[in-house]
Formats: structure tokens, sequence, C-alpha cells
């Protein structure tokens, strides 16, 4: 996309004013997104987007500015800005040499969908849009979206750095409407994954539909949901939300650093069930936020965060590695080349269990059993956080029973990962999901086997 | 940055005139340039300068709707755009009431959304507002340590031209500073905000906005998880805000159009307490998200939606107007260069009642005064109305503000809110949003703890 020679001509000129640090984040986005809603394809829409970001540090500022002119007249526009913002008086010249890093793959695609043809895309939400409605009479509505988008990185830094990369992500979601005595009732599924269109050869996306339009038509039936402290089943690969948000910002190196974490200062110590152990892994082949290289160029990770319920480390990414003089995770990214980089998760699971899933539930007297979760959110600083549920039902005398609807759990981090009584041995991922973050959001995976918390406080409004 | 929406409105006339026979062609162009500081304990932290356009481009023949857009304004990728949105079509299918907005006669309201001096404030007093902020958000308690402090701006420029006659721009900018608190006591730790918008960094309320901050956050300090009960809440303004988003988004054209709306077929119904008044109001040039034109280059205006508790109307894009067959309302909105016009509200507003949240809080024998939520977007379904937040804030016991609470949920469903509301306070609060906050008291809440 930009020729090495003159990466190192802009990085020189942004460190001009004399700052300690300069990189140049340049992407190129193409994409297309295919929408249906009302039993018809509305519309077919095709965008493309690049740009770079010029970061210049600067003791402890940082200047940042972007640009969607990538010659090198517009990227040395760019670098002045930036370094005027982090200027810090000074000045100097510095050569940048850089050395290329070699390339990895961590997620082979097979068919780039750029080269799919529209029709078939097209297809896809027909056969959703069939799928759906013929899954029950009370399917009034169906609105489904498939998009994909490619994107060509380069990352160029004073340090020498420089990675390129490539990413293609495919996504189909599905949002159905029942009607029935007690009103509407939505349902939703999606299947996303970083691979191209071989995805659908992979995933019936009947069933996705059917699963879309069944929560929809399952909580017609559903009572309000209990208010009040229950214990809560988590069905296998619907509650990763929940350690994203439980724990999983709180343990950002950036957020710990400013003393806005309850999990600040808590390395090496039990924050956890014993049961519990937790790993953010950017490696994880065709996972929603697989990265060959972060959005610094550093090489994605397997990190392990809490083992067997001890702090082990925090994320990292460069700003934070290098003030703490230790190395980064692979945990620097950003939502485009308009944003600074931050810490972020990328999958973040829970390793299985050894408990067989169905022992958990039988063994719950009275309580929850969420079948799947929506969004949460989180204050990291006291550790509180929601999830919502989307699909959940009673637990009564060790049996699921009647659906519930929707509704958000309330709990404290630190509390609610001592009170995992009960881990299965049946990991699964859950849907893709898209963190959101100071304002910038990005693809993240999630996942668990079954498991069970002693108590969370539950949102409905039935006493 | 210099009025260039001349020269956005010739690239958008350029390609409307390259339309084919037979076709509709809506050509929308902008560009924004925005100024992010942020300071953390004197220092800049980071100075972020983003510039941003591009355009999106529609082309609609025989009932079928192609688009595309990038994020640049260079010429030949325009021709590419067009070139890609009409091959789109292809792919669309004939939807009889598809189409673009035609001029209507009504005329902009005159407002004043452009301030020429916000333009020539100087970087230094940028950053010294976010460092004055951080300075008195400190100093406002002992306890009190700030997170962020912020000065942020953004100039916005538009235009739309379309075959079908359209052919405006617009501009505005504004700026805000925002502040985030941390309070400590022991190994306890509470968070607060604060917020002060303005057209101008002179209409700025910088004490206002830390005060703010450090209270919020020192009076949740020691808070504890309170007992499941029904309860009366008085929503904090900003709180309402958020709120009214939703509500918001339950009352366009679109959902009703396409079965989402649960206020559907409920035209002239009772919806809402009748202390209840609910406008949409884009030309009050007070509110943050004021501007002159919708996404679709109709004249903004002001629209009563519940009037005195009565639904009197729904917001509405072109296409939701004439598939309702209805006039259009001036609600096109768009997420930018990159997204379809669809119908929403640009700038609610509960038109406020008379008195301050203290004078509220004093006739109150047995409440919570909710000062912030949490999560939503996860507990709030604006299809079925069942919503379920997290929230934190203060008791009221006897008319006064007493512990603080937090980790618990409040739930009730939309529909049975607007009616159990109970009053509207007049304290109104202009914020970074698309709607304006109030305090609002609320009856028979389910609120979730212990």
């Amino acid at each position: 996309m930009i020729d090495n020679d003159v990466l190192e001509r802009v990085l020189s000129a942004a460190l001009r004013t004399g700052a300690d640090f300069a990189e140049i984040f340049a992407s190129d986005w193409r994409g297309t997104g295919v929408g249906l809603d009302d039993g018809r394809i509305e519309q077919l829409s095709t965008g493309r987007n690049r740009g770079a970001g010029i970061r210049v540090i600067s003791g402890e500022t940082t200047g940042f500015a972007h640009t969607a002119d990538l010659t090198e007249t517009g990227l040395l526009a760019a670098a002045r800005v930036a370094a005027d913002a982090a200027r810090q008086g000074g000045g100097g010249t510095r050569v940048v040499a850089l050395t290329a890093r070699p390339s990895r793959t961590v997620s082979p695609i097979d068919i780039d969908p750029s080269t799919v043809a529209k029709t078939a895309k097209v297809e896809l939400l027909r056969r959703v849009d069939d799928a759906a409605r013929s899954t029950g009479g009370a399917i009034t509505q169906v609105s489904a979206g498939y998009s994909d988008g490619r994107t060509l990185i380069v990352v160029a830094n004073s340090d020498g750095l420089v990675a390129r990369d490539e990413r293609i992500r495919t996504l189909l979601r599905v949002s159905a409407v029942a009607n029935g005595d007690t009103g509407m009732q939505t349902g939703f599924d999606s299947v996303g994954h970083t691979m191209g269109f071989e995805l659908f050869d992979k995933v019936q996306v009947e069933d996705v539909a059917r699963t879309a339009a069944t929560r929809a038509l399952t909580k017609l039936k559903a009572r309000p949901a209990p208010s009040g402290s229950l214990p809560v089943v988590i069905k296998a690969g619907s509650g990763g939300v929940l350690f994203h948000e439980a724990c999983g910002h709180g343990l950002e190196a950036d957020l710990v650093a400013k003393g806005a974490s309850v999990y600040r200062g808590k390395v090496g110590e039990l924050v956890a069930s014993p049961l519990v152990t937790l790993v953010d892994d950017g490696t994880m082949t065709h996972e929603w936020g697989a990265i060959a290289i972060d959005d610094e160029g550093h090489p994605s990770q397997y990190n392990v965060l809490i083992e067997n319920g001890v702090l082990t480390d925090y994320m990292w990414d460069y700003l934070r590695a290098r003030k703490e003089g230790r190395p980064q995770s692979g945990n620097g990214r950003r939502q485009s080349y308009k944003d600074l980089p931050m810490v972020r998760m990328t999958n973040t699971y829970v390793l299985n269990g050894s408990e067989s899933p169905d022992d958990i539930i039988r063994d719950t007297e009275s309580g929850v059993y969420v079948a799947h979760l929506g969004g949460g959110s989180v204050n990291t600083a006291t550790g509180d956080f929601v999830f919502g549920m989307t699909e959940a039902y009673l637990i009564e005398n060790g049996e699921i029973t009647e659906p519930l609807r929707e509704g958000n759990l309330i709990g404290n981090g630190p509390q609610v990962l001592r009170d995992i009584d009960r881990l299965g041995n049946d990991f699964a991922m859950g849907n893709p999901g898209t963190c959101g973050k100071d304002g910038q959001g990005v693809p993240v995976g999630d996942g668990q086997p079954t498991l069970r918390v002693k108590a969370l406080t539950i949102g409905g409004t039935a006493s | 940055m210099t009025d260039r929406s001349g020269e956005l409105l010739a690239i958008a006339d350029r390609v409307v005139a390259l339309a084919q026979s037979g076709e509709l062609v809506e050509a929308y162009v902008s560009r924004s340039l925005s100024t992010d500081v942020r300071v953390y304990e004197g220092e800049v932290e980071h100075f972020v300068s983003a510039q941003s356009e591009g355009i999106g481009i529609r082309v609609i023949r025989d009932g079928r709707t192609g688009t595309s857009y990038a994020g640049t304004l260079d010429p030949a990728v325009i021709a590419d755009v067009l070139a890609e949105a009409r091959d789109n079509l292809g792919y669309g299918e004939v939807d009889e009431w598809s189409g673009l907005a035609e001029p209507d006669g009504v005329a902009v309201t005159p407002q004043v959304l452009w301030s020429e001096r916000l333009e020539s404030v100087p970087t230094a007093r940028k950053i010294e507002l976010a460092k004055e902020l951080e300075r008195l958000a400190r100093a406002a308690d002992s306890r009190v340590r700030v997170d962020d402090s912020n000065y942020s701006d953004a100039f916005g420029e538009a235009a739309v031209a379309t075959t079908t006659g359209i052919r405006v721009s617009g501009r505005e900018n504004g700026c805000y500073l925002s502040v985030g608190t941390l309070a400590d006591d022991g190994d306890e730790t509470q968070t607060g905000f604060g917020f002060s918008v303005g057209r101008d960094v002179d209409e700025l309320d910088i004490e206002k906005a830390a005060r703010e901050a450090a209270d919020r956050a020192t009076r949740l300090l020691g808070a504890t998880k309170p007992a499941s009960r029904r309860v009366t809440v008085v929503l904090d303004p900003f709180v309402t805000a958020q709120f009214l988003g939703i509500i918001g988004g339950t009352l366009n054209g679109d959902s009703v159009v396409k079965g989402r709306s649960l206020f559907a077929n409920r035209l002239g119904d009772q919806v809402a307490s009748p202390l209840v008044t609910l406008v949409d109001d884009p030309t009050n040039p007070l509110a943050y998200t004021a501007t002159d034109i919708d996404g679709e280059g109709l004249a903004a205006r002001r629209n009563v939606l519940i009037d005195r508790g009565t639904l009197g109307m729904f917001v509405q894009s072109s296409y939701s107007a004439r598939r309702m067959g209805v006039a259009t309302t001036g609600n096109g909105t768009r997420g930018g260069y990159a997204g379809s016009p669809g119908a929403g509200c640009l700038a609610l507003q509960v038109v406020p009642g008379t008195r301050s949240q203290a004078a509220i809080v004093a006739g109150i024998d047995d409440g919570i005064l909710i000062q912030q939520v949490q999560g939503l977007h996860s507990g709030v379904n604006p299809v079925s109305g069942d919503f379920s937040t997290g929230a934190a804030g203060i008791t009221i016991a006897n008319g006064t503000l007493g512990a603080p609470v937090r980790e618990f949920t409040i739930a009730s469903t939309l529909q049975k809110m607007l009616l159990d509301i109970a009053e509207v306070g007049g304290d109104l609060e202009w914020l970074p949003m698309r709607a304006t906050g109030v305090s609002l008291v609320i009856h028979d809440v389910t609120m979730s703890g212990a």
C-alpha cells in the first residue's frame, strides 16, 4: 500500500519536533453489505475507506492526525500536524530504517468475498427470510444483514518496525419479530468469522435464521423475569460476555494504570474461583477477534490472564508496556485509521472445567438458566457490570422450565468471579461481538463452558 | 475551516448531473473536522486532530435501490462510487415506495449554528480549558481523582443534491467539555462525570462540569446494594436523556411500517402521562444536535410527537412518509456518508415543568434519585418495550437525599413508564447527544437488588 522508503521519510518528518516515537497506521478497507427487511432485499451497498493515522509521542503526550490522502505529500502533512500536537520543544533529525517483520497468517482464507458474485450474497438473505418465516406463523417480520470486508494494513514505527497484514471478515445477522397476544417479541442470532465466503459452506444460514425466529417465538410465551438475587446457570458459548465485562475490561493496562480498575495491584492474588482460567487469545484461528498482528504491528498472542483463580497478568499495548518497561501483549487495537490505539481484548474465554452441564442444572434447586446473552457494560472502577439476557428460562427443582422475558443481570465483577461454583466440560465460543470503549468499536470473540454463579441479581419485574 | 459547503454542493451537483434517463440519483457529500484534547494529571495525554470527508450515492431505477460510498472526494473515486451504486441496484428488489425526498416547500428555520469564533480558538486555549477542568474537579474535594478531562469540538458541513430538485447545504459547529472522576475512600472507588456544551468556548460552564463530576463521584461513596422493591424514582437529567433516545426510537415511521413499533396504531391514544409533551426540535440552537437540514436535505423542523400525553405523530423520512401516506416531517437521518437515510429523531426534548430537582426531591417521602444507568443497550428492547437497566443513585427519605445505593437494576416497560411519569422538572440540561436532559419523576418502578 505504501512503500517502505516513503514510510521512512514520513516517520523521520514526524520526529522532527523532537518526539520519542512516531507511528504510521494505514489501512485500505473495501466491503459489501446487503440488507433484507420486510420481505425484500432493500439494497446492496459497497464502500471503501482508506487512509492513515499518524501518532507522535513526546514524553507523556500523544499527538495524532489522520488523512485520507495516502500520497507522500498527504502523509507528510498529517505527520506535521501530529508532530506539532505532540511538540515538546527540542527538535533534530532522526533517520528511521525499517526492518520488515516476517508476515504470518492466523486465519487462512479460502474464498475472498470480493471475488464472490453479488447474487450469491443476495441469495443467502433470501434463504434466511424463507427459513425464519417458516419457523412459525407468528413470525411477522424478519430483517437480516450480510456483510464482508477486506482490510489491508501497514504499520510502521520509528523503532524500525514495519508489518503488513490482510484481514477478511464475513458476518451474517438475523433479527425476527414475533407477534402474539402479549405483544411483540424479538429474537436475534448471528454468525461471524475471520474467514471468507467459505463460512457458508460450514454454516447453514437456515440454522441461524431458525435460531433467531425460535427465540422470538419462545418469548411470546415468556413471563416476566424475577426481580432479585438467584443462582444463574449460563449455557456454554452464550456467556463469555460475562467475563468480558466482569473482569476483561478491568484487566486492560490503560485502565489499571489510571487506578480505574478494581483489579489494580492484584497480580498474584486470588481474584476468582479456582475453577476459572481466563485467556485472551488473538491467535484463535478464524474467530471474530482473531488478528495476526495487532494495530501497532505486534504479533497477536495467547495470554493467560487468570490461572486457577489467580490473576497472572493484564493486557498491554505499546504505550502502557513502554511505561512499565515490559513486553507488549498484542492487545493494541483501534477501530480504524482515524482512531488512536488502546488496550483491547481479542477473543476472551474461560477454559473447560470437568462437569457435565446436565449435572450443573440438575443440582440447581431454583434459579435462572441463561441460553443467550445480549451485550453488557461495566464500570471498571467499581467492578459493577450488567449484561442482558435475550433467551432465558426458570430452573425449578433442577429442571429448565418456563421461558422468561428480557432483562439485565447486574453483579460486581470480583464478587461474581468468586461465586462461580460449577464449571462444565462443554466449551463453546459465542456470537461475534463488537466491543465498545471510548467511542471505538472493535471485533471481539468470547466463549466459556456451561457454568453456574451462586448468586446474581436479576433485573426483572416479577417479585 | 473556510466555508466549503458551496464546494461540497458543487460536487453533489456534478454527480446528479450524470443521472441517466429513468434514474433517480442522490448525492450526499460531507466533511468534518474535529479536535479532541485529553488531559491527565496536568499533562496533555493526547491531542487528536481529525479530518474526514466522503460521499454516499443512491441510485434508484424501476423501484430498485443501490448505494455506494467512499471516504474521499477524489473525483476518480466518485466516478467509481456512482458506477458501483448503479451496479448494486440490480441486486435490490423492487419496492413500490422507493424514492428520494422532494422539495416540500418548508423553509429552513433561521438559526445560528456556526460560530466563526470557535474556528479561531487557539490550540493552547483548548488545552488550557481541559487542564482547568481537571484542576477544578480535583480541587472540589480531596477524595477526587480525575480519570480523563477532555475538550472536544466538531465542525461539520454537508450538502445534498438529488434529481428530484433537492439542492441544499448546511453547516454546524460546537464544542464541549467532559470530565470523568474517581472518588476514593479506603479500598472503595466510585465514579462520576460532568459535561458542558456550547457553540463557542465562552458558553462552556467549566465550574459546573467540574463540580457536578466531583459531587457525583463523592456522593456515591459508601453505597450499598438496596433491597428489592417497587419504588418511585427521580431520573437525573442525563439519565432522562438516555431514556428519551430509546423512546424516540420507537416513534419513527420506519418502525411503524415494518411492524416494529410498539406504538403503531396508537395515534390519538393517551400513551403517556398528561404532564408529558415530547418534541423533536432541531430548530433550537441550544440543542447540541440542532441542524438546518435533515439527512435527505429537507428543512429540519419542530415536531410535537406526544402532546400532553397523547400520541400525535411519528417522525418520518421521505420513504416512511410515502409508505404511510403522510407528509414527511424532515426527519431523515443518516450515519454520515456511509449510511442510507432512515427516519429518526434529531433533537428530542420533554417540555420542561417548573420545579428544580431539589424542590422535587423535597416532596418525595420514599424514593431513589437515579444518578447513572448502565447497560441500556442490552437491557431495553424497543420492540417489546421491556426495559431493565443497571443503576446507581441516592436514596430519598422524607424529602431529603440520604444514603447512596448501587449494584441494582430498575425495570418496567416503556409503555408503563411513560404513563407513570409524575412530574417533569424545570431543569433542562443541554448535552452532547440527540436528546436534552431534564429531571423526571416516575412511580412504581421495580428495583432489583439484594
